[in-house]
């Protein structure tokens, strides 16, 4: 049976693990930086993540809203500069209608996504095309939102895969926005 | 190859620089309890708060033009990012009196959100902000796009006439008003010979070749509007002016200010023969010149470079920019 969702505990669990993946990608996203900014994404987003894994690891779990909340507010507050206030803006309003729940499962993930993306694009004003977080956002809301009926287990890498998509298209594309 | 930099552990510059900065301030600024935001000591009762702010790394850009007649305080971000929202709120939170506060700041996609953001939760707590996105660099967007365009040197200008705004206005519109003004009279464009680097990673921030240079570039290194073969100082200044004066435009019989501002690493004596053909070329065109600033004021690291900025003046403005003012990195007597 594949699995349906993920508690609190394991979900967690999760949030550590791409804090850690983050951290672990600090060289790779600055170098990516580098080709098209100032080379500094890296250095942000693994400050971000360090500060939301310690708040993580620092409070007891308790419902969803709380936990994407937590790492929300930790981007906000310490990654700085346009990454910090859509990845922020993204946790944080992605929360919005997780309050009280215990179980992340699809139709968790496909809230967590639209509203997440509602907030970014609000926020920041991309369209998908303007080569944003918004052209690998976009595909894996719409994704999730057509999967809520599927175990976690298996609508999660078809998710990851319309994301992943999302950010290969954006190879062709031309930055517009920040 | 990495760069040379007299620094400590990378992960402090920012705190070290602004612990430097306070120190050089004998005591007039002072900074907030765990928030990179610098403000002011002493503040006249009852004032409009003047909050500038942006990425640290262009000293003495933001935080220097904190001063009499200045900005009362600075969100400081780390090197080239945007402050947060909860250090521009403490920031809010110690300069509102009543009056609200103005924000005024680059316009960068991170800037603009992050300071949204604050200016929200200000909202919150019933505190009154308006703000004034500074976008004078004419090489990044064109002039229809206006509001798409990066704030770069021309922030001083905006900066010393809204400090005095707010320092004598006693509503929060009306500094707005006279800021905002500014702001749509200044116009800028800079070129860069070669890159800075990022204190964090010793990396430069974009590669030119050994003879590039790219005319319009941005300070962090954004793309400009044309990367050619270095040019001698006449035909790179005639370049940047043509695109400067026909942007506003500057007319004939105009009074303007004008900057010439080093972006790190050019020396004075450049600079001095960049003024002599801005001059020439001011002349020209018959407009005439009312004051002149040439320095270091909105660097990029050890960026070389330089951007030249006019703000056409009328009797307003100039009642503002004559204002005396006081500042670690601009003073006007």
């Amino acid at each position: 049976m594949a699995k349906t969702h993920l508690t609190i505990a394991e979900t967690v669990q999760m949030l550590l693990h791409v804090c850690r993946g983050m951290q672990a990608s600090k060289d790779l996203l600055s170098e990516a930086d580098r080709a098209i900014g100032d080379g500094d994404h890296g250095v942000g987003m693994a400050r971000g993540f360090e500060v939301a894994q310690s708040k993580l690891e620092g409070q007891p779990a308790t419902t969803l809203d709380v936990l994407f909340q937590t790492v929300g507010m930790a981007l906000l507050t310490s990654v700085g500069g346009a990454a910090g206030a859509v990845f922020g803006t993204w946790f944080r309003g992605g929360a919005r209608n997780l309050a009280g729940r215990e179980h992340f499962d699809s139709a968790a993930l496909a809230s967590w996504l639209n509203d997440g993306l509602q907030a970014v694009q609000e926020r920041g004003k991309a369209q998908v095309g303007d080569k944003t977080m918004v052209d690998a956002l976009q595909p894996a809301a719409l994704r999730a939102q057509a999967l809520v009926s599927l175990p976690l287990e298996e609508a999660l890498p078809q998710v990851a895969e319309a994301a992943r998509q999302g950010m290969e298209r954006t190879k062709d594309m031309v930055a517009t926005v920040g | 190859m990495k760069a040379k930099k007299i620094i400590n552990d990378p992960r402090n510059v920012v705190t070290e620089l602004l612990e430097g900065l306070v120190w050089a301030y004998h005591g007039r600024i002072r900074k907030l309890e765990g928030v990179n935001a610098l403000v002011k000591t002493e503040l006249p009762p009852g004032k409009v708060g003047l909050l500038i702010g942006g990425g640290s790394g262009h000293e003495p850009l933001f935080h220097g033009f904190i001063g009499e007649n200045m900005a009362d305080g600075a969100a400081c971000g780390n090197i080239f990012a945007a402050p947060t929202p909860d250090v521009i709120l403490a920031a809010t939170r110690a300069l509102d009196q009543g009056k609200g506060v103005l924000y005024l700041y680059g316009n960068y996609a991170g800037d603009n959100m992050n300071f949204d953001i604050a200016a929200e939760m200000a909202a919150e707590e019933g505190i009154a902000t308006r703000t004034v996105r500074i976008w004078d660099d004419v090489a990044s967007a064109p002039p229809e796009r206006v509001d798409e365009r990066r704030g770069i040197a021309g922030d001083l200008f905006v900066i010393k006439v809204a400090g005095a705004a707010a320092a004598t206005l006693d509503s929060l519109d009306e500094v707005y008003r006279v800021t905002a003004k500014a702001r749509d009279r200044v116009r800028s464009m800079g070129v860069a010979v070669s890159a800075g680097s990022l204190p964090e990673t010793g990396e430069p921030t974009f590669t030119l070749g050994p003879d590039e240079i790219e005319i319009g570039m941005g300070l962090h290194g954004e793309a400009g509007v044309s990367r050619e073969k270095l040019l001698p100082a006449d035909a790179l200044v005639d370049k940047m002016m043509q695109r400067i004066l026909a942007d506003l435009p500057f007319r004939r019989g105009d009074e303007v200010c004008l900057l010439i501002n080093d972006l790190g690493a050019t020396t004075m004596m450049e600079l001095l023969i960049v003024n002599r053909r801005v001059r020439q070329i001011l002349e020209q065109e018959g407009i005439g010149v009312y004051d002149t600033i040439i320095g270091s004021f909105c660097t990029s690291q050890e960026m070389a470079g330089f951007s030249i900025s006019l703000m056409q003046l009328d009797d307003e403005l100039k009642h503002y920019y004559d204002m005396p003012a006081r500042s670690f990195g601009y003073t006007r007597a």
